[in-house]
């Protein structure tokens, strides 16, 4: 299966900057659909970037957060071609994670 | 109000668990095993906060002074509230957290992020407003909490589907 994730890492040699994109409703449990019915929440809940065994960035969300994530950030460090790893877990308990090459 | 306890039980018993799990396989556990991460229980009582008042107390537990040395960075008017693309930047030093809140949503915490040594304090993200409303950017540095308020105009509700 396709990863949700999709991330772009990139180094300077000084600052990695990574920017991410990732597919989920992200209802809010305030939408009715076209039935009138509310459409229930279904959100992620939490999203951690780790670089070299340490969480470098950790996202803590609700449901105010647009459809198809997208989330922009920076730490020092990261070397081109090292690994950046990505999860994210919402509120039903599904989970998502996957790997990418700083570049 | 405190989010301590539990989580740090439960971050114990985690690292336990890994430590275990590697010893289990003739590795040494690391000598301080993902440190930030004691703070990574999800503030599931700072979401459910309907004002940005009681939203800043569940997250923080205190109030915020308004700071001129953080930058929001917001559209005057948003066409479209279910993504308005919001981000911010602080030249505050040992910035710890940071956190979006809009005052007009049912729920008024968008998101919180935490901040590791090392890592830029700038974030951008697309959040969603159900209406015209203040949008605030908190910012936990040096053990205290400063913000900056915004007011977006929205001309199409982001809770309308």
């Amino acid at each position: 299966m396709a990863s949700t994730i999709r991330v772009r890492a990139t180094s300077n040699g000084e600052i990695t900057e990574v920017q991410a994109l990732i597919q989920h409703p992200m209802d809010s449990g305030f939408v009715k659909d076209a039935k009138g019915e509310i459409i229930p929440p279904h959100f992620i809940q939490q999203l951690t970037f780790e670089y070299d065994g340490k969480p470098v960035f950790l996202a803590d969300w609700g449901g105010g957060i647009s459809k198809d994530p997208y989330v922009k950030f920076a730490f020092k460090g990261g070397k081109k071609g090292d690994d950046l790893k990505v999860s994210w877990t919402d509120n039903k308990g599904a989970s998502d994670s996957t790997t990418a090459k700083i570049g | 109000m405190n989010i301590t306890d539990n989580k740090l039980s439960r971050r114990v018993i985690l690292q336990g668990a890994g430590a275990l799990a590697l010893v289990g396989l003739g590795n040494l556990p690391f000598g301080a095993p993902v440190l930030a991460a004691a703070n990574d229980k999800y503030p599931e009582d700072a979401f459910k906060q309907k004002s940005d008042a009681d939203a800043i107390k569940a997250l923080y537990g205190k109030t915020a002074e308004t700071s001129d040395k953080i930058k929001l960075d917001a559209p005057e008017i948003a066409e479209n509230g279910g993504v308005v693309p919001v981000s911010m930047t602080t030249t505050l030093a040992d910035v710890s957290s940071i956190a979006f809140v809009v005052a007009e949503n049912p729920i008024v915490l968008v998101a919180a992020y935490k901040i590791p040594a090392g890592t830029v304090p700038a974030v951008a993200n697309r959040i969603k407003m159900a209406k015209t409303s203040k949008v605030t950017v908190l910012v936990e540095a040096g053990g205290k909490l400063y913000r900056t308020d915004k007011e977006v105009k929205v001309t199409v509700g982001g809770c309308g589907g």
